[in-house]
This record gives structure tokens, C-alpha cells and sequence, in this order.
């Protein structure tokens, strides 16, 4: 029998969060109280001030195997992914060749299920993400796969995404679209405005986004298909989105880190650890993205880890490929924009946890892929996958310090608050004191 | 702006401070008259007797002993104006100095030239003017004439003609115009 | 805002004051001088090592820069990388690197992204890094150069020197620009420069060729391109990109002409005074017409000639200058 017990940590399982402690036993949530004797053998781990609740979930993970195993490998991710919290990430499917087919999904599957975390995997919605022709949708949703998404591009063509909508729909399945018309936006590498304008680089309008997120808000309207926005960066998308799911379309939304903390004006040095699609926008929509997290408005933060080789990223800014790390950082970003000392603990849970975990439909018992927090509370019997979370300790970002095989992180010697300490994937404890275990 | 105040623009943000007035004006033009004797006692030939001063402090004595020539010989002789900026061997420890310009506007192959500079201190412009002259052809020779000489030298230089000899300590500062020399500190602006 | 280049990368003309501006001008007259002698170089750069790194192709100015390194006697090495094995795609760390390991004082750099520049800047600190045009950015000495040829010409016309002017001849001057605003770093360097002498600046496109945040910009706009001509005292027009691909931006170039070329038309309505730019290379018959680039009030040779005195000044006072030294 391996035990251990997180000792008077606050639980923040849905309920109102209370502290108390957390038993596991031979991988499973055995027992939730406010104390409870552990069995003799049990290890401890002391989670007085921090916060316990469900493992967090990332949406939006680059792991870039195969075909870029020299900027991150399913492995390293997920190592990353354990250090920033997460027991479970979505890989994104635009590797190279890009995971289009059911030899593809079980190779990420089977190397993920040897790593110490949940990795679930996001199949593509077309063929090479080329936009023309429809992948195997169906085998690939027989596997587990429940999000499909061409990300690093959106679908261009509207009537090939209406009919990947309506395909996908009596499958259970949810098309997850990286919005940005490339017509528009295609030739630009930063935002359009003022900061490009002076740079000289060519912008890519706030408007290639909230086109496309008008659109397919109208495809949803016309198919019934489920639509999971990934990364929405402005203002007025976060808003389209909000009136959707209001009005009660299968619409969902998440927000990354970046958008949330960085701003254009980050550009200016044309540093391109700042180039990201959709591009960092204005502090007024890092305002209003900020605002909607804190109001609970948004269903899920999702990081776009995408991690790339140093060579590449020493290109100049207009030559550089998009793409920034996430995951080890994260929840500290996330914490901070939710008012950092004053944020509420079950709102952090949501966005990080719940919220995503239930756009990822991960299922106890799902093939090859085991999740229990699927937006519950901590129950006897489920899976521990469990993350806890310091909100009190203050540490910085040092590149070559990151699990990650890459270092193209913006925020290196930034200053952060909160860390996660602890992190248990499927009952073991995969992070203590902050490090690998 | 006049000469003075163009001095102290440009000596990077520093000012001078008078301690004390050496020589009056009238010592200063007394002892240019006598310089422009001892150049024409020292030269037979006038004819090809060119007068260089040095921006921008020598400008105003090379200025008053060409005219000071001319009057003593009955003919005007030839004043150029030369900035030994660019040939400077002090460029990466001292900031640039502003350049100034550069007038001479004829080949100096067998003249007497007569550099004139305001005070003659380690002897590194006279050694960037004697380069410099080189690009405007070959002199027949090369004199030197300063109002002060403080001492100091760091190369082989002598003057030719002095109005002043004035020993002084490192940390002291000259100016010399004609109007007076005067001797102070240099202190931040 | 930076009050001197000395000692300094020059990267931009966007951050430089007004006294960094005259100091520059000021400097390059000096060099006029040294142009017009006879033996027309000086040691000031002896010793140093000035290597010119064009990425994008630019014989006119790779040669004008080249030359003001060898009258400041330094040492010139020149890369034409854009017909060498360095290939788009190649790490920029990786090139100045090798570059820099032969032991260099300052690199002249020529690149077709924004932004180039300054990030080989961060790459190697020890080396002074001078933009010669990066994407459409900046070409920081073109509007030094622009603004020393407007300044040379109207300080000759009032019988006095540019040095003696300082910036004041720039006070109230109506200097407009026509072409392709959007893809211009000369425009983006032009107008940094004459906003900060202060003058009047206002510009003339069509409406695509105007960056999308024309507002912001420290210029008025042209409603009427003829009634502009008749504001301005000076006519600073733009080659049109077509390598940039504005030629999508207009129907055609024909239409461009029609619309916002200096034709000979145009032109004759010009007062006899005012001044009429070129950075080059010059599409005859497109934005100006070939009669007009070969009037009198047409200083577009003399922008080529002031390259060279101008390039001059900037490597004196980058290279030669220093920041910490104190003066004696």
C-alpha cells in the first residue's frame, strides 16, 4: 500500500473551500476531512496555507513530438506540465506530420501514458491541417479524442467548417478553432496599431480574430455543433463569446496567460520572445480579458505552450515562428490577474481545473486516459490527481531553470507569486517542494 | 555666441573658474606685437609665410598676428584655420570633441608655416596639427607660436615664439584670450 | 530621449533630440570640408575595423558608407551576405557572431525585417551598431542626410553656413512628403528627424499607401495633393515599393502618377524656392517624372553627395565617441 496525506491545506474541491486534509491510497482519493488519522507509513506532506483542489488541466499544449523533439518531446512537456500544476494536457496536433490519423493519436497516446501525467491528445480537423479535406474525425473520437482543431491556423474556409461542425456533432465531439482570418492577419507579425505602425512591422488587426469568432459563433448557431474558442486575445471576441454561450449556444472559450499579462507595447524592442498569434494586443483587452476572468466569465485559461528552438527564435522578429512557453508559470499568472492576495480560490480551480477539464471531456476510465476532475468534488474513490498550491511564495523566472527542452519564455526574471508545490498525477506524487520528485 | 563661450560649450559640460587675471589685455597685445617681430626677424623669406591657428582657441591670436604681419611687412600674408579634431590620438579616452572648421584654402608645399594656439599644454594637438598639415602638402618648415606655454609636455614639442611662460600644476587651468589670461580650475557646470 | 549619439548605437532616429540631431549635422560639415581637399581623409578611425553587413542589396548605400569609413581611415570589411551562403532562415546571432570573431569595432547593417538592427545590438554590446535601413522601420542616416541637404540649401540661399543655423531654419518650414507612407522607413526616419528640428510636416498618399494610424503620427494629412504643393517648401517624395508589393495598394502605377506623381505639370506650378527630394533610386515617370528630377530646384544629386560626409559624422561620433570618458 502507498499512502499519503495533504495535511490542513485549504480543500477547494467546488464546496466552499475549507481546510482540512486529503488521504490517497494506492492512487485513489480515499478520504476528504477536516482531520483524518493516516495509516501507518503514510507520507506527509504539509499544506498548511496552500490550496488543495484538482489537478490542473491544460486545453492548449505544444509538445511538439514528433517531428521538433529537439524543442520539446512529449516527456519534457509533460514534466514542464507537472512543475506548472497540471496532471493532464491536450496535445495540439500540429506536429510534423501533424496528427491527423489514428497511428498518430495512439503513438502520442502510448508515449504519454509513459509519462508521469494524463496526456490526452487533440486530433486535427483536417487532413495535414491543411483546411481542404476532413480528417478521420470519427476513428480518431473512437480512440478518446473529444477536441479536434487545426490551431496554429483556424479553419479559412466557412463552408468546410460548417460541414466539420456538422460531421462532429453526433459524435460528441468539439471543434476547438484558432481564430484568425489569415487573409487578414496572414502577412503580419504583431498587432495592428499604433506600436506596428511605428515599428515598422506589418500588423495583424484585432479584426482577422473577431471575424472569425463571429463566424463560426453563426456556424455554431446554424449546425448545433460545439465550438471551443482557443486563445481569444480582444475585447470584443471575449464579449461575442460571452452573448453566445448567454444565449445558449454550445459556444466556450478559454484565455492564455499572455494575453491576460502582456501587452504590445512588449514588442518594441522587437524581442521575439513577444511574437505570439493572436498577437499581444492592447491593455485596454488586457483589461477586459482580466476583468472576465475575475468576473468568471471565462471558462477555461489555457496556456499555448509552444516552445521553440533558440535558433528560431534568433530570427528577426517578422522571420521568428509564433509561440510562447506557458506551463510552468501559468497559475502564478493566473493567480495574479485574479487579484493575486485577493483571489478566490474556487475561481482559480475553475479556470485551471474544472472549467477545461470539462471542455476536454476527460472521463474516469476513458481509454488510456484517466481524469477524475471533471468538475466535481474531491471523491472517495476518484483518481488523485491533485494539485497544491502556495499562493504566499514569491520566486523569479530563470530560463535555463524551466523543464521545458526550450526557453522561449517572455517573462525571464519576472517576478512572480504563488507556485505550486505538489502536484499527484493518477495517485503519485509527481512534484514535492516545488521539484520533480 | 563669441569664441569664449564656445570654448566652454565645448569642453563637455565643464566650466572654467578664475583664480586670478595673469597677464591684462594690454600685456597680451604687447606680447603678440613682439611675436610678430621675432617671426619676421627669424624668417628672410616673407613671401611664403603662411599663419595657421588652431580651432578654437588659437583662432583669435593667429587672427591678430597675421594682421600684425601684414602691417610690419606691407603685405598680407596667408591665415588658415585648421581642427585637429579627426587627428587626434585621444579619440576613444576623451569624448569627441565637436569639430569646428577647417579653412585652409591653399597647398602648403614650401611655405613657412607659423601654427598658432592659444596655450601649449601637453604638446597632443600641436602633434595632431603637424599630421593634419601634412594632408595640404609639404611646408618648408613648421613654427610654433602659443600665448602660454604652461609646461607639462608629454612629447618632444618646442615652441618657436611664447608670449608667456607660466609654470603650473596639473589640476590647474588656463584661459587665454585677448582680452587677458587668467588662471582657475575647471569645474562641472 | 537621447542628446548625443557619441559613443552610441544609432538605431533610430525616433528616440535622438533635437541636439543630437544638430550635433550630427553640425559634425557632417565639417566632413564637407574633408570631401573638397585634396587628399580627402583623416585618421580619426585609424585602427578601428567597420564591417557592412547588407542583407537586402544596396549598392548606393553599401558604397556611401564604405567610403565614409575609408576617409576616417578605418579598415573596411564588407559582407554583400545577401549573394553569400548566409540564406534567409539563418540565425542572425549566428552571422554577427562570426562576423564579430574576426574582431570588429562597428557593423553597418542592411537587413529587410524591422528591427534587425537593434536586435543584432543586444547580440553583440561591445559593437556599435548603425542601421543602414531595416524592414520598414527605419534608415535613420537617410534622414539625417535629408535633413542636412534641406538645411545646406536654405542656409546657402540666405548667404550663411548650416553650422551657424543650428535648427533654426527648420522653424516653421512646411516640408511635405508624397508616396508610399505605409511601407517607407525613409519616411518613418524623415519625419522623426524634421518633427524634432521643428518643422511642419505634412503628407500625401493614397489612402492605402497611409499607415492605418496615420492620427497618431506627429503629421498632418493632405486632403488635396495640389493644394499641398502649393503649402509646401519643401517636396520629399518616396520611391514607390513595388518590391514590397504596393503595387496591390494602387490600381496601377499609372493612376499613382495621376493621382500623387510630381509630374512636369506639378511641377511648373511649384514656387521657383521650393525644394524638391528624392532618397533614390528614382522611378522616372512614376513619382516624378524624368524633366522634374533634373530641375534646378531638384537637390536630389546633392542628397547622394551629403551620404558620404553625413555617414562620416555618424561613424566619427559612434565609433570615436565615447560615453563614459570625462573630458579633460
Amino acid at each position: 500500500m502507498t499512502a499519503f496525506i495533504l495535511r490542513q491545506g485549504l480543500i477547494v474541491d467546488g464546496a466552499t473551500p475549507q481546510v482540512g486534509d486529503v488521504l490517497v491510497v494506492d492512487g485513489l482519493v480515499a478520504a476528504v476531512g477536516t482531520r483524518i488519522d493516516a495509516p501507518n507509513g503514510a507520507h506527509e506532506i504539509d499544506a498548511t496555507g496552500c490550496w488543495v483542489g484538482p489537478g490542473f488541466v491544460d486545453l492548449h499544449t505544444h509538445l511538439r513530438e514528433p517531428g521538433r523533439e529537439e524543442a520539446e518531446t512529449i516527456e519534457s512537456g509533460a514534466l514542464a506540465g507537472a512543475l506548472g500544476g497540471y496532471s493532464a494536457l491536450v496535445a495540439m496536433p500540429n506536429t510534423e506530420p501533424a496528427l491527423d490519423n489514428v497511428a498518430l493519436v495512439s503513438y502520442v497516446l502510448d508515449r504519454g501514458a509513459r509519462t508521469p501525467i494524463d496526456i490526452a491528445v487533440a486530433g486535427a480537423i483536417t487532413q495535414g491541417r491543411r483546411g481542404e479535406m476532413l480528417a478521420p474525425i470519427a476513428e480518431m473520437a473512437a480512440l478518446g479524442v473529444r477536441l479536434f482543431t487545426d490551431d496554429g491556423v483556424g479553419v479559412q474556409d466557412p463552408s468546410l467548417m460548417r460541414r466539420a461542425l456538422t460531421y462532429a456533432k453526433p459524435l460528441g465531439v468539439r471543434l476547438a478553432q484558432h481564430c484568425e482570418d489569415e487573409l487578414l492577419a496572414g502577412a503580419g507579425s504583431m498587432n495592428e496599431g499604433a506600436v506596428s505602425s511605428r515599428l515598422g512591422l506589418v500588423g495583424r488587426p484585432a479584426l482577422a480574430e473577431e471575424l472569425m469568432v463571429l463566424r463560426d459563433i453563426e456556424l455554431v448557431r446554424l449546425t448545433g455543433g460545439a465550438v471551443h474558442f482557443l486563445h481569444l486575445s480582444t475585447q470584443r471576441s471575449v464579449a461575442m463569446a460571452i452573448a453566445a454561450r448567454g444565449e445558449g449556444l454550445p459556444v466556450t472559450f478559454e484565455v492564455a496567460p499572455h494575453h491576460f499579462t502582456l501587452d504590445e507595447t512588449s514588442c518594441a524592442t522587437f524581442d521575439s520572445m513577444f511574437k505570439v498569434h493572436p498577437p499581444l494586443r492592447t491593455l485596454r483587452d488586457v483589461a477586459a480579458l482580466r476583468a472576465a476572468l475575475v468576473s468568471g466569465d471565462v471558462d477555461a485559461v489555457a496556456t499555448d505552450h509552444a516552445p521553440h528552438a533558440p535558433q528560431l527564435k534568433d530570427l528577426p522578429f517578422d522571420e521568428a515562428p509564433a509561440g510562447m512557453l506557458g506551463l510552468e508559470h501559468a497559475a502564478s499568472l493566473t493567480y495574479e490577474a485574479l487579484g493575486a492576495e485577493s483571489s478566490d480560490p474556487t475561481t482559480f480551480f475553475q479556470l485551471l481545473s474544472r472549467g477545461p477539464a470539462r471542455i476536454a471531456q476527460l472521463r474516469h476510465g476513458d481509454h488510456r486516459v484517466r481524469h477524475s476532475a471533471q468538475g466535481g468534488a474531491l471523491n472517495p474513490g476518484d483518481d488523485a490527481n491533485l494539485v497544491v498550491f502556495d499562493p504566499r511564495q514569491r520566486w523569479t523566472v530563470r530560463r535555463e531553470d524551466l523543464a521545458s527542452r526550450s526557453t522561449n519564455t517572455p517573462y525571464d526574471a519576472r517576478a512572480m507569486t504563488g507556485k505550486v508545490r505538489a502536484t499527484l498525477a493518477r495517485g503519485r506524487l509527481v512534484v514535492d517542494q516545488g521539484e520533480l520528485a | 555666441m563669441n569664441i569664449n563661450e564656445q570654448r566652454q560649450a565645448r569642453k563637455g559640460g565643464l566650466t572654467f573658474l578664475a583664480k586670478s587675471q595673469l597677464l591684462s589685455a594690454d600685456d597680451v597685445s604687447r606680447a603678440l606685437r613682439r611675436m610678430a617681430h621675432e617671426i619676421v626677424e627669424r624668417n628672410h623669406s616673407h613671401s611664403n609665410l603662411a599663419v595657421i591657428g588652431l580651432q578654437t582657441g588659437g583662432i583669435p591670436f593667429a587672427t591678430t598676428i597675421a594682421s600684425l604681419l601684414g602691417e610690419i611687412l606691407g603685405e598680407s600674408v596667408q591665415l588658415g584655420l585648421l581642427d585637429v579634431s579627426f587627428y587626434r590620438d585621444d579619440l576613444s579616452i576623451n569624448p569627441v570633441p565637436v569639430s569646428s572648421t577647417t579653412a585652409i584654402d591653399h597647398d602648403l608645399t614650401g611655405q613657412t608655416v607659423v601654427l598658432v594656439d592659444d596655450v601649449l599644454f601637453t604638446g597632443r594637438t600641436i602633434r595632431a596639427a603637424l599630421n593634419a598639415l601634412s594632408d595640404w602638402g609639404r611646408p618648408q618648415s613648421v613654427q610654433l607660436a602659443v600665448m602660454v606655454d604652461r609646461g607639462h609636455r608629454e612629447l618632444p614639442i618646442r615652441p618657436d615664439y611664447v608670449g608667456k611662460n607660466l609654470p603650473t600644476s596639473h589640476n590647474e587651468a588656463i584661459v587665454a584670450t585677448l582680452d587677458g589670461v587668467w588662471i582657475g580650475t575647471q569645474v562641472p557646470a | 530621449m537621447i542628446d548625443s549619439i557619441r559613443g552610441d548605437n544609432l538605431l533610430s532616429l525616433n528616440d535622438l533630440s533635437r541636439e543630437a540631431i544638430v550635433e550630427v549635422l553640425d559634425t557632417a560639415e565639417s566632413f564637407v570640408e574633408v570631401n573638397q581637399r585634396s587628399i580627402k581623409k583623416v585618421p580619426a578611425l585609424k585602427g578601428r575595423v567597420v564591417a557592412s553587413l547588407f542583407f537586402e542589396e544596396s549598392t548606393r548605400t553599401r558604397l556611401s558608407f564604405e567610403t565614409a569609413a575609408k576617409r576616417l581611415s578605418a579598415d573596411v570589411l564588407s559582407l554583400a551576405v545577401a549573394s553569400s551562403s548566409v540564406k534567409k532562415g539563418e540565425s542572425l546571432r549566428d552571422t554577427i557572431a562570426t562576423i564579430d570573431a574576426l574582431g570588429i569595432d562597428a557593423v553597418v547593417m542592411r537587413h529587410q525585417s524591422s528591427g534587425a538592427a537593434l536586435q543584432v545590438s543586444r547580440y553583440v554590446p561591445h559593437v556599435r551598431v548603425i542601421n543602414a535601413g531595416d524592414g520598414l522601420h527605419q534608415h535613420p542616416t537617410q534622414g539625417l542626410l535629408d535633413a542636412f541637404t534641406i538645411r545646406q540649401a536654405l542656409a546657402e540661399r540666405r548667404g550663411t553656413t548650416g553650422l551657424e543655423t543650428g535648427a533654426a531654419l527648420f522653424a516653421n518650414l512646411h516640408i511635405l512628403i508624397v508616396g508610399d507612407i505605409r511601407h517607407s522607413r525613409v519616411a518613418r526616419s524623415d519625419i522623426a528627424a524634421y518633427v524634432a528640428l521643428g518643422a511642419q510636416v505634412r503628407v500625401a498618399a493614397p489612402g492605402t499607401l497611409l499607415p492605418e494610424d496615420i492620427e497618431n503620427w506627429p503629421v498632418s494629412v493632405a486632403d488635396d495633393f495640389d493644394e499641398a504643393l502649393e503649402w509646401a517648401d519643401v517636396v520629399g517624395l518616396l520611391r514607390l515599393q513595388r518590391e514590397r508589393g504596393s503595387g496591390s495598394f494602387v490600381p496601377s502605377l499609372g493612376e499613382f502618377t495621376q493621382t500623387h506623381g510630381l509630374t512636369f505639370e506639378r511641377a511648373r506650378r511649384l514656387r521657383p524656392e521650393v525644394l524638391i527630394m528624392h532618397p533614390g533610386p528614382m522611378n522616372r515617370g512614376v513619382e516624378i517624372d524624368s524633366r522634374v528630377a533634373d530641375l534646378p530646384a531638384a537637390v536630389i544629386e546633392r542628397q547622394v553627395t551629403n551620404g558620404v560626409p553625413i555617414r562620416m559624422a555618424v561613424l566619427y561620433l559612434t565609433v570615436a565617441g565615447s560615453k563614459e570618458g570625462s573630458p579633460k
